[in-house]
């Protein structure tokens, strides 16, 4: 009977501790931040919350690890629930800050006009969408455009090489992608397929990941996902140039950014709530690190920097906002 | 003349000996396999995260540097969320079974309530991620908080709680209970001093069970919009955290190499967290499992 007792008073010893530690800790806290205040590094403080594409996370979350060191009384938490989830907190007004792996919708648009809330768009850094097909594949020298939405729109048949290209060999092809909720598939069903499904019998993965290990796996494999993903397994994979009607272009650091890697260049974005901006000073000041850092970051973590005027032109529509 | 034809016995015999070693090796094999593989996996994830594994693991944040990348931040948040998780769902779940088991008359609404909890137990855990969003997060106003996610991960694993607890109390023997009223206990001294220290080691099970669902659930969270990276600790139940399943799945999606070991990294130390909170259950029930 004693030990009964002993471990329901146990329980509520536990649970009470925890409760009164939460409240205690809430004090500290003042304490710690006035502390923090006091130092030279940095005088802003307040919360700042970022969510939204999980491919520019690593950007952001690059950014905001060096601007701890510069205002370290900034609470900045950045999340990762996808370009869509991002906008929809965003527009609930739960986030000061969005980032998304492509430009914003028009129904999203439509939620945020009617929550009124206005909005700005930062564009961070470029992204090229890799097509990559298996390493054996020794047919496959490029891809014009049309022969991409040709083999990646759903018409129903059985898609073979040989209907793509007259030569290539008479194999069914095994397409992996994206899946529906990133913004690189948008992206990619957007430029390429005009918006049309894309063909069924596709492999779809939110995992980059996986895509690689399929596309390793088969000879007759083709994908697409971000330049970092096809950078980082460069050895397993051979990546294929586009050609946008002016020649194959293979996408590299160099025709990412200058735009030559067309349509599959796209850039990354951040949006901000203007009057966050205007209120917050630490969401201004933020923003303004993340736009001077964004370039040598997203290199950092295999993305591609826009060219240095482009970043003034970012910094300068920041300023705008008054 | 004898009653019994020793080699008509023997003939007999044989099939059904080897018919139970069959059984016995088909068994021992459901066994292994499961060994094996947990084996493997172990293998595997210890191979890889070894190298990351060790104190600044520990105490570091979430970093684009791999070498200097950690869990810190999600491990202190993931001891948070045990902290709302364990006394909320075990106090409600108990609470629940000891009426639906001791004061609830046997009618149709009981079973239709018995039969709902038994369909929530099979529900996707991302639908109470849904509804954790919609009520605790937006309309309790509470955020992506420790409490909003302590509370949707309590509802989450009640269901379990609810079922294991009224097992172990309905196998409480009906003798032990009469022999209570007898001397004269009241219901109420029945229950707390019979029934419940009678069936504390099936409702710790149940609650091991529920609390190792919790510390590595994943899509609730996500839903309820927890951050991945953070610089601060929670200073009370209502300031944002995250956690490490999150951070795991994090870096197991990242395409360098190095995050896939730092996401096996992460792994361990989840693992070892489950190990911790289980034996503290396992010495607990113990100590009581001798009794009866």
């Amino acid at each position: 009977m004693k030990k009964f007792k002993f471990v329901v008073l146990l329980l509520l010893i536990v649970t009470s501790i925890s409760i009164t530690s939460a409240c205690g800790k809430g004090n500290n806290n003042a304490g710690d931040q006035k502390k923090e205040n006091g130092g030279a590094a940095g005088n802003l403080e307040g919360n700042i919350k970022v969510d939204g594409s999980s491919t520019v996370y690593p950007i952001m979350e690059a950014v905001v690890e060096d601007y701890g060191s510069k205002q370290p009384g900034v609470k900045v938490s950045v999340g990762s629930s996808g370009t869509g989830g991002g906008f929809e907190a965003f527009g609930a007004g739960e986030t000061q800050l969005s980032d998304a792996s492509r430009p914003i919708k028009k129904e999203e648009q439509a939620t945020l006009k009617k929550n009124g809330i206005d909005y700005t768009e930062f564009r961070l850094a470029f992204d090229g969408i890799s097509v990559v097909v298996n390493k054996d594949n020794d047919w496959v020298d490029h891809l014009t455009v049309e022969e991409l939405s040709k083999m990646w729109l759903e018409n129903g048949t059985v898609k073979k090489w040989s209907d793509v290209r007259k030569g290539w060999p008479d194999k069914e092809i095994k397409f992996y992608s994206p899946g529906t909720d990133s913004g690189t598939y948008d992206y990619f069903d957007e430029d390429i397929l005009k918006k049309k499904p894309l063909v069924e019998g596709a492999t779809l993965s939110e995992d980059d990941n996986v895509l690689v290990q399929g596309v390793n796996g088969d000879k007759n494999a083709i994908g697409f996902f971000g330049f970092a993903y096809y950078l980082e397994n460069k050895d397993d994979l051979k990546v294929v140039p586009i050609d946008a009607g002016k020649g194959p272009v293979t996408p590299s650091h160099e025709t990412i950014k200058s735009g030559e890697y067309t349509p599959l260049s796209r850039p990354l974005f951040v949006y901000a709530s203007n009057s966050a901006v205007k209120k917050q000073k630490e969401v201004n000041d933020f923003l303004q690190f993340t736009l001077q850092n964004a370039g040598r970051l997203a290199e950092d973590v295999g993305y591609v920097s826009l060219p240095k005027e482009e970043y003034q032109k970012e910094l300068d529509k920041l300023k705008a906002i008054k | 003349m004898k009653l019994i034809d020793h080699s008509r016995v023997l003939n007999h015999m044989k099939p059904r000996v080897s018919f139970n070693i069959f059984f016995r090796s088909l068994f021992l094999l459901a066994t292994l396999f499961g060994l094996l593989v947990l084996g493997i996996l172990l293998y595997r994830i210890i191979s890889q995260g070894l190298p990351y594994f060790n104190f600044q693991f520990l105490q570091n944040l979430p970093s684009r540097n791999p070498e200097q990348a950690g869990v810190y931040t999600a491990l202190i948040g993931s001891i948070w969320l045990m902290a709302v998780v364990a006394p909320v769902s075990l106090i409600l779940g108990v609470g629940t079974a000891i009426f639906l088991e001791e004061y609830a008359k046997k009618n149709a609404i009981t079973t239709f309530i018995q039969i709902n909890i038994s369909n929530l137990a099979g529900v996707p855990s991302i639908v109470f991620g849904l509804l954790g969003l919609t009520v605790f997060v937006r309309a309790f106003a509470l955020g992506s908080s420790v409490l909003a996610a302590g509370l949707t991960m309590s509802l989450l694993v009640l269901p379990v709680i609810i079922v294991a607890s009224q097992e172990a109390i309905r196998s409480v023997p009906k003798e032990l209970r009469h022999a209570s009223y007898g001397l004269g206990a009241t219901k109420w001294q029945t229950i707390l001093r019979v029934v419940l220290p009678a069936a504390i080691p099936g409702i710790l099970t149940g609650g091991i069970l529920a609390l190792s669902r919790a510390i590595g659930e994943t899509a609730p969270l996500v839903v309820l919009g927890l951050p991945l990276f953070l610089a601060f600790l929670p200073r009370s139940v209502f300031d944002i955290f995250t956690v490490l399943p999150m951070q795991i799945f994090n870096w197991t999606s990242r395409p360098q190499e190095e995050f896939q070991a730092l996401a096996a990294a992460g792994i361990m130390v989840l693992l070892i967290l489950l190990l911790l909170l289980n034996t503290i259950a396992v010495l607990i029930r113990n100590r009581y499992q001798r009794r009866y």
